[in-house]
């Protein structure tokens, strides 16, 4: 596969729309189980116009909207490079996600986006990476190890570090050989082992002890719960990663994505458009303090 | 001299030139016991003699409630789930009688909506730009008013097509736009004397003098965001209040929506609401995680937001001292003594 240019100002410009509010429609073309209550969703928008024109950045969001029910904010977790099939990791938990879960092959929903910043792909060139995270968190991060793993050499080590809750919360599972083959670390943990499980117990910030990082060009990317967050960057600022090289991706209620509702402001910033993805440097002020 | 006079029992005349065109003319009016402003009946009058409105005209541009699109829900037409845009247009609009701390509102409104990212706000857009303002001055400035505290005053233009001046006879109208220019021009208004000028001149020096000195919120913006926030003030400052959000209702400036779809029979429709900071459901995660969990965050969100995000982002505060909040709080809480205590 060539990869294409993630080209943002093509995007801007074709979803320049009128009403930014407006979704296209798309269709349901897969389900893949992935964990317990959670499944990737394969879409493609109808419209072949706006299916060639729409392009994302790792870590960005679209809207899904689901007529008579609502919308909702997913990170987009399939290959930048094929962005024509869009593929979203979604784990049922509210009143839309529920109705999701109803949805079969062939069902239409609403999508608009991309909307958010992105995972700084050409900032970490030349890094090592160590991309931490836990449950879910890791769909916003597998369009950026896609990425790694299709320019695999303009980057030093890559290391996952993922934890769950059990062994069968955790998602992608089935493709992490693939990624160990293509060069990148995988190191697993959950907090309650099942009979199965032959790997390590313990918070996903523990794996940091059976790492080591070179301070000097390590970046540390990070999505999960924010008490999860804040223990990673205590690890990372411990092996003295500079702040301006700690990424995590927030996530607040959305309502429409694009700075008008005031929902996702999270102290001074709107996690909408500022975010989701920001530097620790960005956020270190407010960050980890309860209650912003 | 473009300044037009109008006599107060003229008025009536003047508000049917302004309906023609098919222009809707908004003025407050008594309406459920309370001042609103509504769209004038023909021959109607506006009430332009309480001090303001309970409600600020906001909801010209940003209505309570609207339809952003409708869906048909049966699956059986062929049309169904297929999203139609409800129609924007609408006649030109004149509201009659705002007050110049909300049509200062407008302009914050516009920031947010218009001004402050990849994209604009259809919706208001297109009510914004068919709407023109003739505001009233206010002689009698109320003792919860402070606009002159938020770079306003009681005969400020800013936001303003025309300046409408109550000489107690007459009514001065003073043109601030070229817009508002056209308007009056258009109407044929009669030249307002020299001495009708300096005798507005003269009221509005009275009433920005009756308000008192001004303290400059301007000075929470020098503060550090991390000191005021971490600041032991929320801790007693929120206790009073009772979350019931209607600083935020009558609030000219708050702007934050909620979106909820809602299907009546075979009809859908998706809608946007005022929401409020003040209520939990504002910000719950489907997990169950409130980033906002109890009323303190929220209580002093809506004053960070307000009075310092707002400010770092855009220069001003975002309030116009009209009062409402102060007035209709029912556990007393005044901004002012917040901006003060802020920036102490």
């Amino acid at each position: 596969m060539t990869p294409k240019d993630v080209n943002v100002s093509a995007v801007q410009e074709h979803f320049k729309s009128p009403d930014p509010m407006i979704p296209y429609s798309a269709r349901v073309t897969d389900i893949k189980p992935e964990a317990y209550a959670i499944a990737t969703y394969g879409l493609m928008f109808v419209d072949e116009k706006i299916r060639a024109g729409y392009q994302f950045m790792p870590g960005q969001f679209n809207m899904i909207y689901l007529p008579g029910i609502g919308e909702v904010p997913i990170s987009i977790s399939s290959d930048p490079g094929d962005p024509e099939r869009l593929g979203h990791t979604i784990r049922y938990a509210g009143n839309v996600t529920r109705a999701i879960s109803r949805l079969q092959v062939g069902d239409i929903v609403g999508i608009r986006g991309p909307y958010g910043s992105a995972w700084p792909v050409e900032r970490m060139r030349g890094q090592d990476l160590c991309i931490v995270t836990g449950g879910i968190g890791l769909a916003p991060l597998r369009p950026l190890i896609y990425t790694l793993i299709r320019r695999r050499s303009e980057f030093g080590r890559v290391i996952l570090l993922y934890g769950a809750r059990t062994p069968n919360d955790m998602v992608y599972v089935d493709e992490f050989p693939d990624w160990e083959t293509k060069g990148i670390q995988v190191h697993t943990t959950v907090d309650r082992a099942d009979e199965h499980w032959k790997g390590h117990v313990g918070v996903v910030p523990m794996l940091f002890y059976h790492i080591r990082l070179d301070p000097k060009q390590t970046t540390v990317v990070t999505c999960g719960p924010e008490i999860m967050m804040r223990f990673v960057i205590y690890e990372a600022l411990a092996r003295r990663i500079p702040k301006d090289r700690i990424y995590i991706s927030m996530e607040r209620t959305m309502k429409c994505g694009v700075g008008f509702c005031g929902h996702c402001q999270f102290g001074p910033v709107f996690v909408c458009k500022e975010g989701p993805v920001f530097s620790y440097a960005q956020v270190e002020p407010f960050f980890g303090l309860e209650d912003f | 001299m473009s300044a037009r006079r109008v006599g107060r029992e003229a008025l009536k005349g003047f508000i049917t030139g302004l309906m023609e065109d098919g222009r809707t003319v908004w003025g407050p009016q008594e309406f459920q016991g309370s001042v609103r402003f509504r769209p004038l009946k023909k021959n109607g009058t506006p009430v332009l003699d309480v001090p303001n409105a309970t409600l600020s005209p906001k909801e010209v541009v940003f209505p309570p409630s609207e339809w952003m699109f409708l869906f048909s829900t049966d699956p059986g037409r062929e049309d169904a789930f297929v999203l139609k845009e409800v129609p924007q247009e609408g006649p030109e609009q004149v509201i009659l009688g705002i007050r110049p701390c909300d049509a200062r509102a407008f302009q914050i409104l516009d920031r947010v909506f218009l001004e402050q990212g990849a994209h604009e706000d259809p919706y208001y857009r297109s009510k914004r730009d068919r709407t023109l303002l003739i505001g009233l001055g206010c002689n009698t400035p109320c003792s919860t008013c402070f606009c002159h505290w938020t770079g306003g005053g009681p005969f400020h233009t800013e936001g303003l097509d025309v300046l409408m001046t109550d000489l107690g006879d007459v009514y001065l109208l003073e043109p601030v736009t070229e817009r508002g220019r056209a308007l009056l021009d258009a109407l044929q208004l009669d030249e307002a004397g020299a001495d009708e000028v300096e005798r507005g001149k003269h009221i509005a020096e009275e009433a920005r003098a009756s308000m008192g000195e001004a303290k400059d919120p301007r000075r929470i913006k020098e503060k550090d965001l991390m000191a005021l926030f971490g600041s032991p003030f929320w801790e007693r400052a929120h206790e009073a209040c009772v979350k019931c959000g209607v600083c935020t209702y009558l609030c000219p400036t708050c702007s934050c929506f909620d979106i909820q779809d809602e299907v009546r029979g075979a009809c859908g429709f998706r809608g946007r609401n005022w929401d409020t900071c003040m209520f939990a459901l504002t910000t719950l995660h489907a997990s169950g995680h409130n980033p906002r969990p109890t009323g303190k965050e929220r209580f002093r969100q809506r004053f960070m937001h307000k009075l310092k995000y707002f400010q770092d982002d855009f220069g001003d505060v975002m309030c116009v001292g009209c009062g409402r909040c102060v007035q209709y709080c029912p556990a007393n809480i005044d901004i002012r003594e917040i901006i003060e205590a802020l920036s102490a």
